[in-house]
């Protein structure tokens, strides 16, 4: 049986956990105490968790977020969600064939009365903004409930292994994602007027402004005066011939496999989308020792930060920008991706196809606002506010300080006296949100003396800790202290905190204080599952990851308290300014096939609704007959009333909508229902638990 | 002025859009109009979809059977999947007093040459497993009653009545009715006028609104009831289910798994919610959920994927309020379903058409005298 654990993790530390033993479908499965069932057989490289009852395709996980049911199993009898579930000692996993059957009822029914909560404010949502409201709230003395559908606050913070953007001193720049979750969580919970509850998922705010939550298994309504929503985003899906098959999901979940449950859910993946989140997966797809084929961008270049871009392509990742992907290829499991250039129009180019062997894709084509709670909190009459993705899609450093900003908007309705909110914060906000800005030239120094840094970094975007850290105050920011593009100049003393700390891992170190023809140079390296060591032979490359040269590695230091390693190297003179980094992955990972797959589907063929299986071809025949409802579309095809309640299909119906010429004015809405996550009936039943659970 | 349609029907929901498929059979010209924008928007949506012809009185008993076999033959003859399933239904009786007007109504319903039979504890048991038998002293199953998909139901009418001819105008309010001569000329609505000799009112939750329009009267008022539908699983029970016993917040639910095996259920709270106020409270999966496991302790793993809140537009009486209004020549009533349109909209949609083509059947007067607008509407039915 393969073993698809992480054993060691460049930054994420990996904990003895105790083993047991779990049966799939009869055969032992090692599992690790409280992991979930979808992960435990995962790594076990189990990927295939049942079949469809509709057309037999093949399910397995999808969100890993609870909000779909793709992943469903049978445990100890009962139809879960793999991916909520955890394991336990010697329990019987099943996987689903067809529709699952419903178990005996072995003991007495559990009923007893569901325990209501009162409160000023109820935070939907753990991470970056709920936090940061509630620090807020905590301090002016606000009753403030916090709950968040995981088991460990920071919402997808705590997912984040890279070095984050934005200042030193307003949003953490330079530490971990994850270590920003952490040290928000800790803030938060010093207040003794803010309760956390984790594990605990809303359901529904119903129209007597109670909101449904599910909290560690348990039902409860809690009656706040102010909701606050910081539910997050979720993650759009994409239409392509192929899109049904087993091994295709979101780069949130792809994330949360490795970085939360450190289990490699794939070999070699290909990435769909170059904006941040898909960029970012790459990255952390090289620190968990997976394979990256490729990844595919449709536009021109990259909508994420160049230094993200970079970083991948350095480490030889090739980035298809003006590419789309065509197919996904295999029997019922991913075994290749084709893709194919794009002309203006967005269609695609025969001829310009390629295929790329990989076993998994990761659709990262952008995030839409969990907004679900905001509408019908004001359908209810509640007081809400929105903050974060759950407001506007933004990096997790804004959303920190539109958390600040809207914990104070809540304070001054509930709290005499509460002070007014500082103009500087909305200022820092949108600073922090500011999409990346246009890309310099960038200029060498002929310099060929001293120590000096040089500074890979293009295109405005908001984050500085090179300035910040520098002892002489040698870097600067041209124009915005935050956002401006930083340039060196002052009297570098060789330190290489500027290099250590730079997130997009973009300045060198060029010291020709020893040999002026062959320059030292260091460059930062964070990927010590891929080891590097004096006497190893590397292709250093510039900064898009043209090849300069092979050279051998001089010397490596570690910087145990930012998990970087700074990589020497004797460089000739000429090439040691352009030296960025050097090749990790070989090229035959992402040599494309012979000959490429062509589709055996048509586009129409791809599925809109993957819960009820519906196709784009069966949407577009309906509006072509007239249909304008989505109630309707719903009505005939079932589309959206499946179990993850139209989260994925809804922005799907709008684009073939849009393809046949329907304005929105002209769509009439779908009706959303309680409740956004399909809960067990017995939940509602108990408020408390019985002895049977 | 030429009538530009023969028949206007007002509500295209479970009664309206049959109605408009069998008179559109006809050959009448047939507008539809709804406020809505597609069929069934209203309370079609809401309903869980049990069909059953084991009433009390003659006339629904009729209607409903021909509902049925309009329901049950219609994938056959048309070939769309109404989601159409022989499932029957069953009443267990948990009381003395229960049983005994069950085994009462039994013997009304065997005359009428229904296909009803009582159940032992044990027999009923083997029909759905794992039902609570504490204190069980047997059920009425009537094997011949069923099931069927509201939604895939009304747009598969919807689509043939199209094919028959019919036109629907969606996004439009009734506005007023114009009436010459004691007789309806034309209909109203936020939009346009249209010239009918004819209009039925199937208006559902509106009914009486619509009818004020005319000038006439007829007592329905929208009555709450909140449902739910759950995740599929294989078969694992048969018939709709009706639990008779009140309890202190609410008086009768039922559920039953439909043909996609999913298990659909509604309650009746007590006291009634009235009005057509359609947003869900918290207290409805509470009070459900604790009534439904306690009595099938299985339910308890099944997951909940939907809920709602839908409308009985009910009569004092309990039965449908259907035929010709005596004060105003060409209109017909054909509402205050009192929570079975989906059931009864079919038969009453050939029942309509034969009133308004002067070409009933032997029994429809009997049928229609429970229904008559003019009725005294005393009492009410019996487990309605």
């Amino acid at each position: 049986m393969s073993d698809n654990r992480i054993r060691s993790h460049p930054v994420l530390p990996v904990p003895q956990r105790e083993a047991v033993t779990i049966y799939w479908n009869k055969e032992p499965v090692q599992a690790l105490r409280d992991e979930v069932i979808s992960s435990a057989l995962i790594a076990a490289g189990i990927h295939v968790f049942g079949h469809h009852h509709n057309d037999g395709s093949a399910q397995g996980i999808y969100c890993a977020n609870g909000q779909c049911a793709k992943c469903t199993v049978i445990a100890n009898g009962v139809p879960v969600k793999a991916c909520m579930t955890k394991v336990q000692a010697g329990m019987m996993v099943q996987s689903v064939e067809g529709l699952p059957a419903l178990p005996e009822a072995t003991t007495a029914p559990n009923l007893s009365d569901i325990q209501e909560v009162e409160v000023d404010v109820l935070v939907i949502g753990g991470g970056p903004a709920g936090l940061s409201a509630a620090v807020e709230l905590g301090r002016l003395g606000v009753r403030t409930l916090i709950i968040d559908d995981k088991s460990e606050l920071g919402g997808k913070l705590v997912l984040q292994t890279h070095k984050f953007f934005g200042s030193v001193e307003d949003s953490y720049a330079g530490a971990r994602g994850n270590e920003i979750g952490r040290m928000l969580a800790r803030q938060a919970l010093d207040s003794e007027c803010v309760e956390t509850w984790t594990d605990a998922t809303a359901l529904y705010v119903f129209k007597d402004r109670k909101v449904g939550v599910l909290h560690d298994g348990r039902y409860r309504l809690v009656t706040p005066k102010i909701v606050l929503n910081a539910a997050g985003a979720r993650e759009k899906f994409l239409r392509f011939a192929g899109n049904t098959l087993s091994g295709i999901y979101g780069a949130g979940a792809f994330q949360t496999l490795v970085n939360r449950d450190l289990v490699r859910p794939t070999r070699r993946l290909f990435i769909v989308g170059g904006g941040n989140v898909g960029l970012i997966a790459g990255y952390h797809a090289l620190q968990a020792g997976i394979e990256v084929a490729g990844l595919v961008e449709a536009m021109p270049q990259c909508g994420g930060y160049r230094v993200h871009a970079d970083k991948l392509r350095r480490l030889g990742v090739p980035i298809h920008t003006s590419h789309t992907v065509l197919c996904a290829n295999g029997e019922e499991s991913v075994e290749s991706v084709t893709i194919a250039r794009i002309d203006e129009n967005f269609a695609s180019i025969a001829g310009t196809e390629q295929t790329f062997i990989c076993d998994t894709l990761l659709i990262a084509v952008g995030l839409n606002p969990v907004d679900e709670f905001t509408r019908e909190a004001e359908k209810a009459g509640l007081p809400v506010v929105a903050a974060g993705d759950a407001d506007e899609i933004a990096e997790a450093s804004s959303a920190m300080f539109m958390g600040r900003i809207a914990g104070l908007r809540i304070a001054r309705d509930l709290v005499a006296g509460a002070p007014d909110i500082p103009a500087s914060l909305s200022a820092k906000a949108d600073i922090l949100k500011a999409h990346p800005g246009c890309i310099d030239e960038q200029e060498f120094s002929t310099l060929r003396e001293g120590v000096y840094p040089v500074l890979h970094c293009l295109q405005e975007i908001p984050c500085n800790p090179c300035s910040t850290v520098c002892p002489t105050n040698a870097i600067h920011m041209k124009g915005d202290p935050i956002l401006g593009n930083p340039y060196y100049e002052g009297s570098c003393v060789g330190c290489g905190k500027c290099v250590a700390i730079c997130p997009g891992l973009a300045i060198t170190l060029v010291d020709y204080r020893k040999d002026r023809a062959h320059p030292t140079v260091t460059v930062p390296y964070e990927l010590s599952n891929h080891p590097v060591q004096p006497g190893s032979v590397v292709t250093v490359v510039d900064i898009s990851g043209h090849m300069l040269d092979s050279l051998e590695v001089a010397a490596v230091v570690t910087m145990k308290e930012n998990m970087t390693q700074l990589v020497r190297f004797k460089a000739p003179a000429n090439i040691a300014a352009h030296i960025v980094n050097f090749i990790v992955q070989p090229q035959s990972v992402s040599r494309p096939l012979p000959q490429p797959t062509l589709p055996t589907q048509t586009p129409d063929d791809a599925m809109v609704c993957l819960c009820e299986r519906v196709t784009v071809g069966e949407v577009r025949a309906l509006i072509r007959k007239g249909v304008r409802d989505i109630n309707q579309l719903k009505a005939i095809t079932r589309i959206g009333m499946g179990p993850c309640g139209a989260k994925t299909c809804d922005s799907l119906v709008r684009q073939v909508f849009r393809e046949e010429g329907i304005p929105p004015e002209r769509i009439v809405e779908n009706t959303s229902r309680p409740v956004f996550v399909e809960v067990p009936f017995g939940v509602f039943a108990a408020g408390e638990r019985g002895s049977h659970e | 002025m030429s009538r530009a349609y023969d028949v206007v029907v007002i509500g295209a929901g479970s009664v309206g859009v049959p109605a408009a498929l069998s008179l559109a059979r006809q050959g009448l010209r047939v507008l539809v109009i709804d406020r809505c924008h597609s069929p069934g928007q209203e309370n079609n949506k809401k309903a869980i979809g049990g069909v059953r012809a084991t009433h009390s009185d003659y006339g629904k008993i009729q209607v409903s059977l021909r509902s049925i076999e309009i329901f049950s033959g219609w994938e056959a003859e048309h070939g769309d999947d109404i989601g159409w399933l022989s499932n029957g239904y069953s009443f267990p009786a948990y009381s003395e007093d229960d049983a005994t007007k069950l085994r009462d109504l039994l013997k009304v319903q065997k005359g009428y040459g229904l296909d009803i039979d009582w159940l032992s504890p044990h027999e009923y048991e083997a029909l759905v497993p794992g039902i609570d038998t504490t204190g069980l002293l047997g059920a009425t199953y009537s094997p011949g009653d069923g099931s069927s998909m509201p939604l895939p139901a009304i747009n598969a009418f919807y689509f043939k009545s199209l094919a028959h001819g019919a036109t629907y105008r969606w996004g439009e309010s009734v506005t007023g009715i114009e009436t010459e001569g004691g007789r309806v000329r034309a209909v109203r609505t936020d939009k346009a006028s249209y010239a009918c000799g004819w209009v039925v009112n199937c208006a559902g939750n509106d009914a009486a609104a619509v009818s004020a329009l005319a000038g006439l009267s007829v007592p329905v008022v929208p009555d709450c009831h909140e449902g739910a539908v759950t995740e599929p699983v294989q078969r694992f029970f048969g018939p709709m289910v009706v639990d008779l016993r009140p309890a202190p917040d609410s008086a009768n639910y039922y559920f039953y798994q439909n043909k996609e095996g999913h298990v659909v259920f509604c309650i009746t709270p007590d006291p009634p919610i009235l009005g057509a106020d359609s947003d869900a409270t918290s207290v409805f999966l509470p009070q459900v959920a604790r009534r439904m496991v306690a009595l099938y302790p299985r339910l308890a793993h099944l997951k909940i994927r939907r809920t709602w809140r839908g409308q009985y537009p009910m009569t004092p009486d309990g039965f449908p309020i259907v035929g010709c209004a005596p004060e105003l020549a060409g209109w017909v009533h054909n509402v205050g379903m009192c929570g079975q349109g989906f059931m009864l909209g079919p038969g009453l949609g050939e029942l309509v058409t034969r009133i308004i083509t002067a070409t009933p059947n032997n029994d429809d007067d009997r049928i229609l005298a429970g229904f008559h607008p003019k009725r005294r509407f005393k009492g009410m039915e019996v487990f309605k």
